[in-house]
């Protein structure tokens, strides 16, 4: 490689990876070819540049003005939309290389990021893949296989470990042999795709099926695995380092246990459950692992750990993982410029003694989502505000690639960013998360920040009791929003009351200004222009009667609709500072409020001065934001989680009782899509008889399968759509009728 | 007519960041002297009989038609005339005139049914602090018709307005004629629709539709700038379901035939639909917002706090790379203006053309734009004849047009050539050479034929003509155009990358000077304040005439 020698003797201790950015003599490579999109191809060309090395993107039709495409220093177009004809069409990748004269690829994760076939394609090309080599990813890429190497390096395995599944029949058995529960999976794929759960033969029937062809849609290859599924485990698992020359480290832990249906949510470095012995223990089998199958790039060797700290391997993932950043954060090592460094035959300059572990860090996978319906959404970033750092720690990093006007589309993962958040200790970082979520401004998509920032502020969070239970045991009836508590229900309806104060004293500018303008002709005077300004409004705030805080958390105050009385402090209003105001919410004593809100803008950030309604002390700033304005008041988005708030005016409030409900749409006899996506299937026909719960569609979305049930007995009335029909969400697909 | 763009604004929308504020008049303490003056004039009503007799009277007014017939009218989901006043016009605000008014009927018994105020509250109230005069029809009062009485209460409020220069707005809510009054009724209507005549483009003058509103009624809101309705309790018709069924033995009924839906969306009657009376009179107060008191006002200015050189990148990559997919207008003109905020008029009628009010810096603009995602944003009848009438007001009342271009063409076909494109295209043409307020210009792609210079071009004096770097401007698409200037040729691809090459980018057209500059979509905000803030001093006269006369 070039320059690669001397880049060698520059690089004697850790002092001089300072100069990494600005010494040319320590380039690796000319040019890298990111074989990847959003995201992580965004933050793979930041270390790319970062070590002086010019980047080329891949784009397909859909992406052609993504961020990662304006990043690159060149870019060039491998196809349609769909990934099979883009990311993963190998061929026209090779044909970028070629054309750009890449010297060296890095995957990411996902698409081509553990497919032998494309390492090997690399090698006959002569491209350096920036990875490990073609035989440790084949080992470690067949689940099973990997095993038995797990096995044959000493580490710890997990119980009922099975072989490659036939039919349906052999899966019942398998699952039967092993006793239920059982995890279902494809073997080609990491993460949480294609994976499913089954306590019984039913359960595995179904899901043997709908595995297997989402297997074959998400990686071209059908088989699956069926193995023990331990209930009660934390998914805690090590991140690894190895170079050509046989040196293979270990990093702290990260413990991914906040999962939903097996995808991570919310990861954290490192775990509160593992003590310095166990720690090492894993480390030490991982190495171990990676030197079995001559590991040489950063790669990941999964744990599943029970409450008794035993701990049993899972899979190793042979890529980087989406959960790097917090690694990166506590150890403040750049895994992608390691593996870069790695790939261009460079040893790890670092010693096993050497790995720091500084603070916390945990990191928040904000997916474009339903999180109370577990629904990807589409469409475009209306609105789009990245969190940033307000201090020296450089406490938040948003991995994102995308930007405001940017399209979350069909085709692709419907992740927004890697929102990471760090502190000198677990606290902080969750104080950070906090902050940076609250002040996360993503609108036009349904996001799934109300789920992540609930489950930061959940008391057996925050105590650290996690496991890949969490979402199911805290959440049994599904996440349905932030409950509100009377303090946020105070702080909420507050803020409705002070967003109309703003809003009244905005429009009364438009007199008073007007005033002015015409004072100069033939209006006289208009020293009494700014006079009569009102400063007290008086008002109704009125919540939907299901979000008003329950139980112990509703007083006698609480009520759907209260009288608000929102004062300004002083004689002085300033639209561009903050302002005080007084608040008085029903019969409750009024507190006092101060407020910073640039007029119809989307963070509101209050405190309360003198004392909180609840806890009798002035609260550090809490944020809310401004969604949108409603005909009769405002969407204010508190905890993650839109509140639509009426502010009526005592004739609004009074006269409103007399106006008529409109009807809502019957949905009791049709069954809507529930999301924008693609027919697969349809598996009944007009005139059929179904029973409850029947299939009667299969929709596919961002590569999750999911079957349409009849929501009760009945008959097929009519078909709206056709097998590979697009889809829109809430979309007519079928009618039915009573039997 | 005074142009009153010529006069500079002390401030800008950003200059005044504090506010003096006094207590509010409303909530002021009332001195003593007043006090004491107040107790003895209720200690006089006690005792004068004639003030006992008018506060009767005066309570009779608040009435209208009767408790029994107020709670009718709430059981159909509507508000009483008061109640809607009171909804409409800021707290405290609002001075009434003629309460006591009664109508002069004689025949058919009427001398012994007369209801204080004869069906109609009128008067004027404040609107954010503006002044508005406004009529509200009493249908718990002889179910809301017009009588003579009644139709001279609303003409005197419409000759306040045009003598103080404010708007009016009539919540109309009406039967129709009083049938007692015969012909008198009907001078009614027309004194009505005469005085609508003379303060179109004076001041302006709003509709709601709150109830029926049929027969000879309905042209007084055709007349106004614009007609709003309430969503299932208004109707608008010339001849109700009962004589359709009777001369063209067609069965329909009200809400099909005159109902928001039909107006709003296939008449082009209606403007906008709102759900209730509480909604639609908490929207109108906003719509007010936007409009000058008068045409003797320049266009309103409130406070904003959107940066005026707020740079919107999103706005870079809007328009998709691929010419032949779609995008939202919407969505371009939300990220130019204010606080993202459009408040678009007509949205379901002729939806390839977007119409609507906007602010800059805190300003109030008229936008006109095709929307590429409704037929390609093309040029139809409803489509020309929607912003026609738009732009027209807009340059009656002094709000500088934006207007965004993405237009293939005028729609072909028989349809339209026999319904008349031609006249009805020619609208729009003469409403925008006709404008003589600031006009601004963004081609952000398409700008074909003869859509292109109907679209507020620099030929039609536009002041500021921009283009995105997306733009093409060219007789037709390249396709076409080689298809005809090389007919029968073999290369024709070759040929089509050369029209490409040289008409589907806005260099042509810049390099005529037909576009003032070529700017990038991220500084269109920025550009457009600017501009607006110079043509502030814009000063443009048509000549002297009695009228133009646009092809109706």
């Amino acid at each position: 490689m070039l320059g690669s020698g001397a880049a060698t003797l520059l690089r004697t201790a850790q002092a001089s990876r300072a100069f990494h950015a600005s010494s040319v003599a320590d380039k690796y490579f000319n040019k890298i070819l990111v074989a990847n999109r959003g995201e992580i191809a965004c933050r793979v060309i930041r270390s790319a540049r970062k070590l002086g090395i010019e980047t080329v993107a891949i784009y397909s039709d859909a992406d052609a003005s993504s961020l990662h495409v304006q990043m690159a220093d060149e870019a060039i177009n491998v196809g349609p939309a769909p990934t099979s004809q883009s990311y993963l069409n190998i061929d026209a990748i090779l044909n970028a290389i070629h054309q750009t004269k890449a010297e060296a690829v890095h995957p990411g994760y996902g698409f081509l990021s553990e497919n032998a076939t494309f390492v090997e394609a690399l090698h006959k090309a002569g491209v350096t893949f920036i990875g490990p080599g073609q035989q440790a990813m084949a080992a470690m890429g067949d689940k099973i296989q990997s095993k038995v190497i797990a096995a044959k390096a000493g580490v710890n395995i997990i119980p009922g470990f099975n072989g490659v599944v036939k039919d349906t029949e052999h899966a019942l058995q398998i699952a039967n042999d092993i006793g239920y529960p059982v995890m279902i999976k494809a073997s080609a794929g990491g993460g949480g795709k294609g994976m499913r759960i089954a306590y019984n033969d039913q359960e595995v029937r179904d899901g043997f099926q709908l595995a297997s062809t989402e297997s074959l849609s998400s990686f071209g290859d059908s088989r699956l695995l069926i193995e023990k599924f331990i209930e009660q485990p934390r998914h805690i698992e090590i991140q690894i380092l190895a170079d050509t020359k046989g040196n293979v480290l270990y990093l702290p832990e990260r413990e991914c246990s906040i999962q939903r249906r097996n995808q991570k949510v919310i990861e954290e470095a490192p775990s509160t459950h593992l003590d310095a012995a166990t720690r090492k223990a894993m480390g030490e089998q991982a190495v171990s692992l990676a030197k079995g199958v001559n590991y040489a790039s950063a790669g990941t060797v999964e744990f599943l750990v029970d409450a008794h700290r035993q701990f049993y391997f899972l899979e190793m993932n042979t890529r980087l993982q989406v959960e790097h950043p917090i690694t990166e954060y506590i150890t403040g090592i750049d895994l992608v410029e390691e593996m870069i460094r790695v790939a261009a035959g460079h040893p790890l300059d670092l010693t096993q003694a050497d790995v720091p572990l500084k603070g916390w860090a945990i990191e928040s996978r904000v997916y474009a989502e339903d999180p109370e319906k577990y629904l990807p959404s589409i469409g475009t970033l209306r609105k789009y505000q990245e969190p940033h750092s307000e201090t020296a720690l450089q406490e938040v990093r948003c991995d994102s690639g995308i930007v405001e006007g940017s399209e979350i589309s069909i085709h692709y993962d419907p992740m927004i960013s890697k929102l990471c958040t760090y502190g000198r200790d677990r606290n902080e970082a969750i104080a950070n998360m906090k902050r940076a979520l609250d002040t996360y401004v993503i609108q036009g998509v349904t996001h799934n920040v109300p789920l992540l920032r609930d489950v930061i502020s959940h008391p057996e969070f925050v105590r650290g009791n996690l496991s890949t239970k969490f979402l199911a045991e805290y959440y049994p009836d599904g996440f349905r929003g932030h409950q509100l508590t009377k303090q946020t229900w105070s702080e909420l309806v507050a803020t409705a009351g002070i967003v109309h104060a703003y809003r009244e004293l905005r429009n009364a500018s438009l007199a008073q200004w007007n005033r002015q303008l015409t004072a100069s002709t033939s209006y006289g005077s208009n020293s009494a222009a700014l006079a009569g300004q009102n400063k007290a409004w008086q008002m109704y705030v009125k919540l939907p009667a299901k979000s008003l805080p329950t139980g112990a958390a509703a007083t006698t105050d609480v009520a759907e609709s209260v009288a608000v009385h929102v004062k300004l402090a002083s004689d002085r209003f300033d639209f561009g500072r903050e302002n005080e105001f007084e608040v008085a919410i029903g019969k409750a004593e009024p507190v006092r409020m101060a407020v910073h809100w640039d007029v119809e803008s989307p963070l509101i950030t209050t405190r309360y001065v003198t004392s909180t309604p609840e806890t009798k002390i002035p609260s550090s700033p809490v944020t809310l934001q401004y969604l949108e304005p409603l005909p009769l008041g405002v969407s204010l988005q508190h905890y993650g989680t839109r509140f639509d708030l009426s502010v009526l005016s005592d004739a609004q409030h009074r006269l409103l009782s007399h106006m008529k409900e409109k009807a809502p749409l019957d949905l009791s006899k049709v069954v809507l899509s529930p999301m924008p996506g693609r027919v697969i299937s349809i598996t009944v026909k007009e005139g059929d008889v179904i029973a409850e719960g029947e299939v009667l569609a299969v929709v596919e979305a961002m590569k999750m399968q999911n079957a349409l049930r009849a929501p009760k007995a009945g008959k097929v009335k009519a078909i709206h759509v056709a097998e590979n029909d697009t889809v829109g969400a809430d979309d007519v697909m079928i009618e039915l009728d009573d039997e | 007519m005074a142009l009153l763009s010529v006069i500079r604004r002390p401030i800008s929308a950003r200059g005044l960041t504090a506010l003096t504020t006094t207590p509010s008049l409303v909530r002021r303490a009332v001195p003593a002297f007043a006090m004491q003056a107040r107790l003895q004039s209720a200690a006089a009503l006690k005792t004068n009989p004639v003030a006992q007799k008018i506060e009767k009277k005066r309570q009779e007014a608040k009435l209208g038609g009767g408790e029994k017939r107020i709670e009718a009218q709430h059981n159909k989901g509507k508000l009483t005339a008061r109640e809607r006043i009171e909804l409409l016009v800021d707290a405290g605000t609002f001075r009434e005139y003629d309460a006591f008014v009664e109508h002069q009927c004689e025949d058919f018994g009427m001398p012994n049914t007369r209801i204080t105020g004869d069906g109609v509250v009128t008067g004027h109230g404040k609107i954010n602090g503006r002044t508005v005069y406004l009529f509200s029809q009493d249908f718990t009062a002889f179910g809301g018709s017009l009588s003579k009485t009644h139709a001279s209460k609303i003409c005197k409020v419409m000759d306040k307005a045009m003598l103080a220069g404010a708007p009016v707005i009539g919540l109309n809510d009406s039967g129709g004629a009083r049938i007692q009054e015969g012909v008198d009724s009907l001078a009614g209507y027309a004194d009505i629709f005469q005085r609508n005549v003379m303060a179109s483009g004076v001041v302006p003058q709003i509709s709601l539709i709150m109830g029926p509103c049929a027969g000879g009624a309905v042209y007084s809101p055709a007349l106004t700038d614009f007609t709003l309705m309430v969503r299932d309790t208004s109707y608008l018709f010339v001849t109700g379901p009962e004589v359709v069924k009777a001369v063209t033995n067609e069965n329909v009924t009200q809400e099909e035939l005159g109902g928001s839906k039909a107006h709003t969306a296939k008449s082009g009657v209606a403007h906008l639909a709102f759900d209730n009376d509480v909604e639609a009179l908490a929207k109108l107060r906003d719509f007010v917002d936007f409009l000058p008191l008068s045409n003797r006002e320049p266009a309103p200015c409130r406070f904003t706090a959107d940066p005026a050189n707020r740079c919107d990148r999103a706005l870079d990559t809007i328009v998709p790379t691929d010419s032949t997919k779609a995008y939202d207008m919407k969505d371009v003109v939300a990220r130019i203006v204010d606080d993202n905020h459009f408040f678009e008029i007509m949205p379901d009628y002729a939806r390839n053309m977007i119409v609507g009010f906007a602010r800059l810096d805190g300003k109030t603009v008229g936008v006109v734009g095709n929307q590429p995602l409704v037929s390609s944003g093309v040029l139809d009848i409803n489509a020309s004849v929607k912003a026609a009438r738009f732009v027209r007001f807009c340059d009656a009342f002094n709000i500088p047009l934006l207007t965004l271009v993405d237009v293939p063409g005028f729609l072909p076909g028989t349809a339209q050539e026999h319904n008349g494109i031609i006249r009805h295209g020619a609208k729009l043409l003469y409403a925008y050479a006709e404008a003589t307020v600031p006009k601004l210009t963004v081609i952000t792609r398409k700008a074909y034929g003869g859509a292109y210079d109907v679209m507020s071009s620099k030929h039609l004096r536009g002041d500021v003509n921009y283009a995105w770097p997306t733009a093409e401007i060219a007789v037709m698409g390249a396709k076409g155009a080689v298809e005809i200037i090389f007919r029968k040729q073999a290369n024709i691809e070759e040929r089509v990358a050369e029209y490409t090459d040289k008409f589907a980018n806005p260099l042509p057209a810049a390099k005529r000077g037909f576009l003032d500059d070529i700017i990038e979509p991220s500084q269109t905000r920025s550009r457009l304040i600017e501009d607006l803030t110079i043509l502030e001093g814009k000063q443009l006269k048509n000549p002297a005439k009695k009228h133009g006369n646009i092809p109706l």
